[in-house]
């Protein structure tokens, strides 16, 4: 179970992040993950509240894009989707290809309530 | 009108301002590989084994396929012609370090007590602690997993999987993520295969190709050295084409996080 480890770098790149906007809430973070990442996102979401718990990404929605095993052919330059443990071309069945999406983890997005929108908000009430 | 700040929130328009804390959420846009941090420390530990000019072997493999048996028959074949190291990872035991010892070859145990692979950070604190002068070859084993060691750069420059011949001609294709990640598949225990009849080598390879892999398939017998003499010239090249590569400045990095992760990183 390394998810364990990697939702605890996550962690951090989000508790780093949150420091520099000046963040009080981390709302929800958002990630593209590929099934050849190695990373299995079911494990990577139960980890996350013990991963996070006492840090500011605490309570945070995580919303997981699976991103789709795509693959550029050398032989015929053609793009297909394909499966994750046949990445031979999918026009002409080449097995030289390149992988070119299907192996990201990747944090894309966060939303997070930021200090000045609390101090904003709090005049407003 | 509210009194405190002069805003127009009234309460006919109230929710408005609840909107408003809807729109007091920030989105920030990141793009960051959920390991980077490990890839960092993976980048200073190649630097370091670039400017000691070793080659640096990472061996991964399910429990038991013959990690500490290659090495040592290894060890036994090239003692006289390199300096080697050992890094040897596992969860508990000194064991596989003291197989190593035995055969007079320095070996640093890291036990990881819970964690199923090794990380940067580990081999950081290992190569510290070893004396790598005039060292030619590091190998490193990794923890007996065919799942999680895939996805931790150490600062390797090359990736071995090892398939023994008891495991299954399928694995490659249960085991995409560790076998794409491999620059040579060594083939284990092939002593065993005439007991072991529905194994079949080519479909082991068959396996490996339409992981649209090109890296050679290596079959050995770590006991009864047979094949041996092929893993020992695909060393001696790959330490070889990595001297070559220090000496014109060029970083090599293992197929370890491939193209993919780059490519959109940079294009979304
Ligand atoms: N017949 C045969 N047995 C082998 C061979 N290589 C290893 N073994 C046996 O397989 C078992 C495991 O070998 P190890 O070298 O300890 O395997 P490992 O991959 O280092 O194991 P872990 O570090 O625990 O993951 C031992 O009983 C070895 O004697 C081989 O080439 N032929
Ligand atoms: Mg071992
Ligand atoms: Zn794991
Ligand atoms: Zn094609």
């Amino acid at each position: 179970m390394h998810e364990l480890s990697v939702c605890q770098a996550l962690i951090r790149q989000i508790e780093i992040i949150a420091e520099e906007q000046h963040a009080v809430d981390v709302k929800t973070v958002y990630l593209r993950i590929g099934p050849l990442s190695g990373i299995e996102p079911a494990l990577l979401a139960q980890a996350y509240p013990l991963a996070s718990a006492g840090s500011v990404a605490f309570g945070a929605e995580l919303r997981i894009e699976i991103a789709a095993v795509r693959v550029r052919c050398q032989h015929c330059h053609a793009e297909t989707e394909v499966l994750p443990n046949r990445l031979i071309c999918g026009e002409c069945g080449d097995w030289h290809t390149q992988l070119i999406g299907g192996d990201e983890m990747l944090l894309t997005r966060i939303e997070l309530v930021k200090r000045s929108a609390v101090l904003m908000e709090a005049q407003h009430v | 009108m509210c009194e405190t700040c002069g805003c127009n929130v009234t309460h006919g328009n109230r929710h408005l301002a609840y909107a408003k804390n809807e729109l007091g959420v920030s989105a920030v846009t990141v793009l960051k590989n959920l390991l980077s941090e490990n890839d960092s420390q993976a980048a200073h530990n190649r630097a370091h084994f670039d400017q000691q000019k070793i080659f640096v072997v990472n061996l991964m493999s399910a429990p038991g396929s013959g990690k500490t048996a290659l090495l040592e028959a290894t060890i036994d074949a090239l003692r006289d012609e390199f300096r080697l190291a050992v890094i040897e990872g596992d969860l508990e035991t000194e064991n596989d370090a003291e197989r190593i010892r035995k055969k007079g070859v320095p070996a640093y145990q890291i036990t990881t007590g819970s964690a199923c692979h090794l990380d940067a950070h580990m081999i950081h604190t290992a190569l510290h602690q070893m004396n790598l002068t005039d060292v030619d070859i590091v190998f490193i084993e990794n923890v007996g997993n065919l799942v999680c060691p895939a996805s931790f750069d150490l600062g390797q420059h090359a990736n071995v999987a090892l398939l023994s011949v008891t495991e299954g001609d399928d694995k490659p294709a249960k085991y995409p993520v560790m076998f794409r990640a491999a620059d040579a598949v060594v083939l284990s225990k092939i002593d065993l295969l005439p007991v072991l009849d529905d194994f079949k080598p080519v479909l082991a390879e068959y396996a490996l190709r339409q992981l649209a892999s090109s890296a050679p398939l290596i079959s050995l017998s770590a006991k009864t050295k047979a094949g041996l003499p092929a893993w020992l010239e695909w060393l001696r090249e790959q330490r070889a084409a990595q001297g070559e590569r220090v000496r014109r400045g060029e970083i090599r990095r293992p197929r370890i996080q491939g193209d993919g992760v780059r490519f959109h990183a940079a294009s979304v």
